[in-house]
């Protein structure tokens, strides 16, 4: 459990490398490159967070940030009051690819949360427990390389579930499942989510995802970003957005503040 | 059927190569003693299988490239591995080893038989140095070259140093680094022949300038054959080594 306050968050890169074309743009060498600046924001604890926006408007980089992986940035991030300096497993980030570590099988995996557990035998069934869940079943010993791109999403999902976070960062957890799987791991995030009430923030490309997920939505637009829309969502769960008109007007609205022309 | 191409084509190249010599020797100009043929060959690698010598001269050369060898690579690999993650270590060592590495093996020889005089030690030396070098490079390349997000992966879930080092340094590298010591077996394989032939009194280099100063040309010729053997057994000893389930798996991770 655990709240967010996100205060003048503000990152920009040094341009080291580039083809010089107009002098003084972004992409002299030595140049700022503005990702995002003066982000407020504050989530509540429990919350599930869905941020939407352009690619490279700076997503995956405010996510890292907020778990502690790049210190370098403007402002200050409270969690639970307290200023981040350093990743810890009390909140887990599940990458956006090429999180499994390749030399370890799917089982030694979803173990690295759960290494200091005193209890072999408990150990054993959270990982068993958490690799059915995702339904890799029969694939405890195989390596990352040896499974799709849809099943390594999955085994790094339970290697982030079966740590039981405080809060967890999902970096485009869907990206790659085929659509069936895409629907059925959502939901069981949702369920999941709904059972442990922990914080869970994720960015994702997909608006329904975000519209059957999130307690909360954030709009980011193109760099240098900002937050141009920002909404609760208080729908009952299980949401269904074709029967909820509430979530469709929803859906209209976040397709124009992302500048789509949206014909329903 | 696979399995047989790859049998059976060898096989040819080799009978072509043996005929042809054969037909050179038979209808070439040279002597006996110059240019003995296969079966001339065949006898004395036969005469020095059973007088011991092959198997003396051949168990004093691995073992100095064994020692030399495993020398190089313990000393390399953390040397490498700690140039690759330190970047103090990086600036202080890097510019010196890139200087050293060039100089060829051989040009250390009569520093190091002034300073180890006759014997294994010299020749083990030039083989630690042949394959030093060559080892601590690659190791440190490919330490800079781990994925970052592995690294990541290691603080998020509270990695300590050591666990760092075994869970994703090691297992990162293995692949690069079996790779780095298959191809510094064979350089110490050719050195250490080069060695024997100034530095020592045994050892197929030993063999082979010996017989040449005898004048036995098919002594030489078995020298040579028994180097290429045991290089060609080498490499295969290092490539099934490359060949584990998760060194192969390890390979995926860039
Ligand atoms: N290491 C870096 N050095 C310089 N610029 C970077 C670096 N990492 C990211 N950027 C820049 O920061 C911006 C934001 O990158 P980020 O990966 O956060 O985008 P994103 O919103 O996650 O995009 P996507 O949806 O495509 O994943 C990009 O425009 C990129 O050019
Ligand atoms: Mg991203």
């Amino acid at each position: 459990m655990s709240n967010i306050k996100i205060q003048g968050l503000g990152k920009s890169y040094i341009n080291r490398r580039s083809r010089k074309r107009d002098p003084g743009d972004d992409n002299d060498i030595g140049a700022e490159i503005k990702v995002f600046e003066d982000i407020n924001l504050e989530f509540e604890d429990g919350e599930m967070v869905c941020i939407l926006g352009p690619s490279g408007c700076g997503k995956s980089t405010m996510l890292r940030i907020m778990a502690g992986f790049d210190q370098s940035y403007k402002g200050q991030i409270l969690i639970d009051g307290k200023r981040i300096i350093e990743p810890s497993s009390d909140n887990v980030f599940v990458f956006q690819q090429n999180g499994l570590l390749p030399w370890m099988t799917v089982w030694q995996n979803v173990e690295l949360g759960l290494r200091n557990l005193e209890d072999e035998q408990e150990k054993e069934d959270t990982i068993q427990e958490y690799i059915d869940m995702v339904e890799l079943t029969g694939f405890e010993y195989h390596y990352p390389s040896q499974l799709s791109g849809g099943m390594q999403r999955r085994a790094e999902l339970a290697r982030a579930l079966a740590v039981n976070p405080e809060i967890l960062y999902m970096d485009e957890p869907f990206t790659g499942l085929d659509y069936l799987t895409h629907l059925k791991i959502r939901e069981e995030v949702v369920n999941m989510h709904t059972f442990i009430k922990k914080t869970m923030i994720m960015v994702t490309h997909f608006i329904d995802d975000a519209l059957i997920m999130a307690d909360r939505i954030i709009v980011l637009n193109e760099r240098p970003a900002r937050v141009i829309m920002e909404h609760k969502l208080d729908f009952s769960r299980p949401r269904n957005i074709e029967k909820e008109p509430g979530l469709r007007d929803l859906r209209d609205q976040i397709f124009m503040t992302l500048g789509v022309s949206y014909v329903a | 059927m696979i399995f047989k191409r790859n049998f059976i084509l060898p096989i040819v190249s080799f009978s072509v190569i043996i005929a042809l010599w054969e037909l050179v020797v038979v209808y070439g100009q040279w002597s006996v003693q110059v240019f003995p043929g296969p079966v001339a060959v065949m006898n004395s690698f036969y005469e020095l299988i059973m007088n011991g010598k092959l198997l003396k001269d051949s168990v004093a050369s691995l073992y100095r490239v064994t020692i030399g060898f495993y020398l190089g690579a313990l000393l390399g690999i953390p040397l490498g591995i700690m140039i690759g993650r330190v970047q103090v270590f990086k600036y202080l060592f890097n510019p010196l080893i890139q200087f050293m590495r060039p100089i060829s093996p051989l040009a250390w020889i009569p520093l190091s038989m002034l300073w180890f005089g006759i014997g294994d030690q010299p020749a083990i030396f030039l083989i630690f140095l042949s394959s030093f070098f060559p080892i601590v490079v690659s190791t440190a390349i490919a330490v800079e070259r781990i994925n970052p997000i592995y690294f990541q992966v290691a603080a998020n879930f509270n990695f300590t140093r050591m666990e760092r080092l075994s869970k994703v340094v090691i297992p990162a590298i293995v692949p690069e680094v079996v790779t780095a010591l298959r191809l510094t077996v064979a350089i110490a394989w050719l050195v250490v022949v080069a060695a024997e032939m100034i530095a020592v009194q045994s050892g197929l280099g030993y063999l082979i300038l010996d017989s040449r100063n005898a004048l036995r040309m098919d002594y030489v010729m078995v020298g040579m054959i028994v180097i290429g053997i045991i290089g060609l057994i080498l490499d295969i000893i290092m490539y099934e080594l490359s060949q584990i389930e998760s060194v192969v798996a390890s390979r995926f991770g860039r």
